[in-house]
């Protein structure tokens, strides 16, 4: 009663407030605005509806605030802001006026909470009105809403957007979009026919719903033509689906031709049974978090390129640890190469509990970039922009090694060294810091693809456990000691992995991967591509 | 003891410099709490937390005066995610150290692999883990969810506000998610679910390569129908998953993802802009607003000396926990395990979520059930919960065998495995 | 034949060793079982779960240095075979439950009722009898090894290729027992254990009696190990080790050799893990873990590899400082152990018997030049004085 009292108070003093006119008209919008701060979660898409009605462009931000959680009511007067946070306290911003009116701590106000139908109703309504928008990023994204929630009422608004449109991309989108309307509606079946037939070419797997879910509407003349559209759609995505296997299997490879390709130098080249490997990538992980803690907080504008400065970091981070390693322990382990296995395990031991020690046991957040986030279509195949980055970034690093270990001094010796030791040494290469070089290249690749796969998995102290076994079995799979066995590894292990997933199951398929494996080296007991010459005979 | 130790075990002296080593520094007048916690391997990651969530509670009742006049010592212990290591160093922390009670475990083997060391040596266990129950044991006291606390209300938090009519049950391959599993098929079939509508998956523990199972599920979802993932999917899995899903642009306001693993703390590894709307069902969120958790968090970050410290679901299990074998301990007078035991049965103590929670004769407790949807700070923010408390139901009713069962610990029924169809104790009888 | 047979396998060293193994399997269950629990030399039973299960995890890393020590394989994949006698010793104890499980069925483990199996998957059968069960506990992992070391050295799969594909083998079965589908159990394994041959597993006396039984099985195990490497049979086997090819060369069949001694050794895991299961009280897929592969080799060269009783000292010293640094220092026991590993890779290479025999053998034949040359420089090695 009270608040109704006061409600009623408040409501009288604004309007004894308001001096213009040109105010007064907004206070049937108002009164909407500031209905949503009582509405409850369950009747809030009606409230979003009846503001949507109104037409008036200037509800957008605020529909816009209600679906990111930045629409807030005063407790005192029943008023709704827009906020956005500074600090402890909230920037209040009147949501008609679009002025601000200062500054009130956080408990005076509460939040309006939404949930996924409040969200679903403001992207729907947020499409409606934004349709006729001169920005064409957000036609494009009122299109897709639409398309997202078919509904027939809003049907002439699409018409009366397709009639105005221009841009190519948006058509097709708002033809879908019309389609699918009509479909919902109960317009004469000859309209509906055409509506099948724009879904049916224009649309990949997303016109699969609207079409199953027509079929349960539609009448006894439509239903083979939907169902004709909706097999021949689900045929093309079949054609599509073992694209996209492919697809997989290629960006499986490059995650473990990632995590294995530090360890074809340091275990490949140099024979050393490193256990530490999966730490490094481990590290490498840890340099890319720290880097962007440092750039989020002191140099926020460059958190797009906490990447591109944590690679260069990781690679001497691990580097220099992989080269501590070898001149402390390594070294005096040459030519007992078992007994490496027993140091680096201990090593990795230690380097572990150590990063727990300092960072904590648990997962740490590594952000993704916005030019890492998100996917695109390409025909029928859905390709992630983080997925598609680290192929490209894996080959690089893969022919980045190949060259160095072709082509330049450093590698010659490298390959000198690791073949014929006291040749070499006769030759006058320093083998000790032909060593220590090299198993520091291998250690720091390690880091840099932790870099990588930080995007794509936890960042926490048992990160490099899960790659170690894997990494092992490419480069045994694919030839101790060549760079190339281990690229081809690493992709038809992801391939194959990928193409059993689906029939068998991820955990049968990763078995029977295993014991392809250990067929396989029966046939080729070194691997695919095993060297050949003295220098095998170890 | 000490001395004796040393003399008997001459040869044996690796493991007796455990006894002594515990042994010389206690002093008598100390009422020892074990905690069993991975501080190492795989599981340190969620485990760690818990460990320190202990010290800081025994911390703050010593600074309260300790328990019948005694002060408590904590005795830490790490089994290092090594399942039969569990039941090695719950032995010695109850024959050699002598703890009165102890508090830990989170995976379901841990605990089944402590369960009989409890039994024979006539211990208390707190388990603090939501679980996938099917167990009532004399010894443990169950303080975290049973599947009726946690996934059944989630399910129907779907079915009425979202209109879900089908359904991804995607979980790990272990007990918990496949038990939870067969009794949310039998409860949606129950509610008229067609047997088509449901789609399970198990991945091994740890899978990072999410790629095919989150697009079968878009493509499971692209039928027609409200489509919505239920995800039992183990605690180092779910960021990889979620940033496939992020990724592969799944929304929630399309594909809703309800998870019963992911808690504030395995949101931390994550950018969570992406993810909201995504909900998880628990007992306690860290928003709960009331002064009891305002006063909890604080503490915790004081203790932790870290203010992006956050607080979860086990925990406020642990406080619960914790604050029952208090109050059961004063109750008792003693800390004599058959007395506490006994004097555990009908503790009330206030949670975190703003009520109560009273330990049933089931040795489960009762919890409001909070459904909460993911925000862009990390944090969960409540969007449904139960109207009141939810007993933790040890045996399901939607599991043929366990239906029958019921768990009643007070005299003088004493049994774990009731059963009210023949009515014997001892399972489905013959 | 047999008398021969035991008379060249019994050197000084496994001599005492074997007598001190028999004199823990008399001493230790009688000082726990006979004497007041307030009695100076009375043995917790604690302590006897624990040494049995230390002792297990000898057996293991003697079965591994038969084959790592004597014929050059190094296996990245022995806690497999240990993990496969300790199911099979798992299944004859879960059939041991009958009626006793939460939901009192008789013939199923409960793991099976509340997954909704309707009977017993055909694997299971037979194991309700102890002589099967213990039959299995052998026969499984040798059988498996016979089969793997087959093709592998047939092929001749060796070097670091060998003990990769026995990680995956490892990997492989990790994978497989963790799907609960297998049937057995899942993650959770196997547990819950009442009675072992009628006698309940929790009792003192059956725990006593679980501590005897493996320190027997490692004494004879000591006894056949040595007796193999003593034999003309050990002798190929290590010439192999040493130069395979020319081995070969020299007309012997190499494959064969190898396959003998690699399911010989397995079966001694399978018999580790058949012990270790009663006296843990749980058998599941975490044994196949690779870590605990690599482990037992860690074991095994922290001792001295190649010296049939280092393995055994390694195996108690290693998890002996496990035991106590878990509970010493819970947050900082993996650097003492990782510390542990690397400076004895780099300061002992040959291992503590290993190092230990090195230098016993230089003094004596010191002494042999100095005077009496009653004995040639072989180095056969003191008895340890590290117990």
């Amino acid at each position: 009663m009270y608040r109704i009292l006061r409600t009623v108070l408040m409501t009288l003093i604004l309007w004894a407030a308001i001096p213009a006119a040109g105010l007064r008209a907004e206070e049937p919008l108002r009164d909407l605005v500031n209905a949503l701060g009582t509405a409850k979660l369950s009747n809030m898409d009606e409230h979003i509806a009846a503001l949507a009605k109104s037409g008036d462009p200037k509800i957008v931000p605020i529909l816009e605030a209600l679906g990111d959680g930045n629409l807030y009511v005063r407790k005192a007067d029943g008023q709704v802001f827009l906020t956005h946070e500074s600090g402890t306290a909230l920037t209040l911003t009147d949501p008609l006026s679009g002025e601000s009116v200062g500054e009130a701590p956080k408990s005076a106000l509460s939040k309006i909470k939404v949930n996924n139908g409040v969200r679903r109703a403001v992207r729907a309504a947020l499409g409606g009105l934004t349709l006729l928008s001169p920005d064409r990023n957000q036609r494009l994204k009122a299109a897709q809403s639409i398309l997202q929630s078919p509904n027939a009422d809003a049907l002439p608004t699409i018409e009366n957007a397709l009639s105005a449109e221009k841009d190519a991309a948006i058509r097709t989108l708002l033809e879908q979009a019309r389609a699918t309307a009509i479909l919902a509606s109960d317009r004469p079946g000859d309209e509906k026919r055409q509506a099948v037939q724009t879904l049916k070419q224009n649309g990949g797997r997303e016109a699969l719903p609207i079409l199953s879910a027509a079929l349960g509407t539609a009448d006894e003349t439509l239903k083979p033509e939907i169902e004709a559209a909706l097999a021949s759609i689900e045929q093309t995505q079949a054609l599509w689906a073992g694209g996209q296997n492919v697809w997989y299997g290629l960006s499986l490879g490059s995650v473990l031709l990632l995590a294995a390709i530090g360890l074809a130098i340091t275990f490949g080249v140099m024979g050393i049974i490193n256990m530490a490997h999966g730490e490094m990538v481990m590290l490498g992980a840890y340099t890319t978090f720290l880097v962007q803690e440092i750039v989020r907080t002191s140099f926020p504008g460059l958190f797009d390129w906490s990447l591109a400065i944590a690679l260069p970091l990781a690679f001497l981070v691990t580097g220099a640890v992989g080269l501590a390693i070898e001149r402390g322990v390594i070294r005096f382990l040459y030519g007992r190469p078992l007994e490496t296995l027993l140091a680096t395990w201990g090593i990795s031991l230690i380097l572990q509990q150590a990063v727990r020690s300092i960072f904590g046991p648990t997962n740490r957040e590594v952000g993704n970039p916005s030019w890492m986030s998100g996917a695109f279509e390409l025909g029928g195949l859905t390709i992630t922009w983080n997925r598609l980055w680290i192929i490209l970034f894996a080959l690089t690093v893969f022919a980045g090694l190949l060259f160095l270990l072709k082509k330049t001094p450093m590698g010659l010796q490298m390959r000198a060294v690791t073949q014929n030791r006291r040749m070499a040494s006769s030759m006058g290469i320093r083998t000790p810091v032909v060593d220590a070089l090299t198993f520091a290249l291998g250690s720091g690749i390690a880091g840099m693809a932790g870099v990588a796969l930080s995007q794509i998995d936890n960042v926490s102290p048992n990160l490099g456990q899960g790659y170690i076994i894997d990494s092992f079995m490419v480069v045994v799979f694919g030839g101790v000691g060549n760079l190339w066995g281990t690229l081809v590894g690493a992709f038809s292990l992801g391939i194959l992995n990928k193409f059993l997933e689906p029939y068998a199951g991820a955990v049968l398929g990763k078995i029977l991967v295993l014991v392809l494996i250990i067929l396989f080296i029966q046939k080729r007991p070194r691997g695919l591509f095993a060297l050949k010459g003295r220098a095998v005979e170890a | 003891m000490t001395i004796r130790a040393r003399v008997s075990g001459a040869f044996l002296a690796a493991a007796l410099s455990t006894t002594a080593f515990h042994g010389a520094f206690a002093a008598e007048d100390t009422i020892k709490v074990g905690i069993l916690h991975s501080l190492s391997g795989t599981m340190a990651i969620s485990e760690t937390t818990l460990k320190d969530a202990m010290l800081m509670l025994i911390d703050e009742q010593n600074k309260k005066g300790g328990l019948l006049g005694k002060k408590l010592e904590a005795v830490v212990v790490d089994p290092a995610s090594d399942w039969p290591l569990f039941a090695e160093k719950a032995r010695e922390l109850i024959s050699v150290d002598k703890v009165s009670a102890v508090f830990g475990c989170w995976t379901s083997v841990s605990r089944k692999s402590v369960l009989p060391v409890f039994e024979e040596l006539n211990s208390i266990l707190f388990y603090p883990v939501q679980y996938e129950g099917e167990e009532s044991q004399r010894n443990v006291f169950y303080t975290g969810a049973a599947p009726n606390q946690q996934a059944i209300p989630a399910v129907d938090y779907l079915m009425e506000n979202e209109e879900v009519e089908r359904w991804v049950l995607a979980g790990t391959d272990y007990v918990y998610p496949r038990t939870t599993n067969k009794i949310l098929e039998a409860y949606l079939i129950s509610k008229g679910v067609k047997p088509e509508d449901i789609m399970i998956n198990y991945t091994p523990f740890g899978h990072s390569d999410w790629q095919t199972i989150v697009s079968d599920v878009k493509k499971f979802g692209s039928a027609g129908k409200k489509t919505a993932v239920v995800s039992t999917i183990n605690g180092d899995a779910n960021v990889p998953f979620y940033k496939e899903l992020a990724n592969q642009g799944v929304k929630a306001e399309d594909i809703p993802v309800v998870a019963f693993s992911v808690g504030e703390e395995e949101l931390a590894g994550l950018d969570t802009g992406p993810l909201v709307g995504h909900l998880a069902a628990w007992n306690y969120f860290q928003s709960v607003d009331n002064p009891a958790n305002a006063e909890f968090i604080k503490t915790w970050k004081a203790y932790t000396k870290n203010d992006k410290r956050v607080t979860n679901d086990p925990m406020e299990a642990h406080y619960i926990g914790f604050n029952m074998w208090l109050k059961a301990v004063e109750k008792a007078g003693t800390t004599d395990t058959d007395a506490v035991l006994d004097a555990m049965v009908g503790i009330s103590v206030p949670n975190l979520s703003g009520g109560y929670s009273t330990m049933m004769p089931n040795h489960h407790i009762t919890k409001p059930v909070l459904i909460g949807e993911i925000q862009t700070d990390g944090q969960f923010e409540t969007v449904w919960e139960t109207p009141g408390l939810v007993v933790g139901d040890e045996w399901s009713d939607y599991l043929p065998d366990s239906k029958d069962l019921i768990a009643d610990w007070r005299a003088p029924m004493s049994c774990g495995n009731f059963n009210v169809a023949t009515g014997k104790c001892g399972g489905k009888g013959s | 034949m047999i008398t021969s047979f035991l008379i060249k396998s019994l050197d000084r060293t496994i001599l005492v060793a074997v007598a001190i193994l028999l004199a823990l399997a008399v001493l230790v269950p009688a000082l726990n079982l006979l004497t007041a629990p307030d009695h100076p030399l009375h043995v917790p039973t604690y302590l006897v779960s624990l040494f049995g299960k230390y002792l297990t995890y000898a057996l293991l890393a003697l079965a591994l240095d038969l084959v790592w020590g004597f014929c050059g394989i190094l296996s990245l994949g022995h806690a497999a075979f240990f993990a496969l006698g300790g199911y099979a010793m798992g299944m004859y104890l879960m059939h041991q439950i009958g009626a006793r499980g939460s939901y009192g069925n008789p013939l199923l483990p409960d793991f099976m009722v509340f997954l909704n199996w309707k009977e017993l998957p055909w694997f299971w059968y037979g194991f309700d009898m102890f002589w099967f069960a213990a039959l299995m506990v052998v026969l499984v992992p040798g059988l498996l090894a016979f089969v793997f070391g087959w093709f592998a050295f047939r092929s001749r799969v060796n070097g670091v290729y060998l003990s990769i594909i026995t990680q995956a083998m490892t990997y492989a079965l990790l994978l497989a027992f963790f799907r609960n589908d297998m049937g057995f159990g899942g993650n959770n394994g196997l547990t819950d254990f009442k009675d072992i041959l009628g006698f309940n597993i929790q009792a003192d006396g059956t725990r006593a009696a679980l501590f005897a039984a493996s320190a027997l099985a490692l004494a004879a195990s000591l006894v056949i190990t040595s007796g193999i490497v003593r034999s003309k049979l050990g002798k190929v086997l290590v010439a192999l080790r040493d130069a395979e090819s020319r081995t070969r060369f020299l007309g012997y069949r190499v494959e064969h050799m190898k396959l003998f001694a690699f399911t010989v050794s397995a079966m001694m895991a399978g018999i580790a893990g058949a012990l270790y299961v009663p006296q843990v009280g749980i058998i599941n897929p975490g044994e196949f873990e690779p870590g605990n592969s690599i482990e037992v080799v860690i074991w095994t060269a922290v001792g001295g590899r190649g010296t049939l009783i280092g393995p055994i000292i390694g195996a108690i010293l290693v998890n002996g400082g496990k035991s106590i640094f878990t509970a010493a220092f819970p947050e900082f026991w993996l650097f003492a152990l990782g510390g542990l590993f690397v400076l004895v890779t780099l300061l002992l290479p040959k291992g503590i018997v290993g190092t230990a025999q090195h230098y016993l053998a230089r003094r004596r034949s010191y002494r042999a030049e100095a005077g009496s040359d009653k004995e040639p420089g072989l180095p056969a090695a003191e008895p340890m004085a590290a117990e």
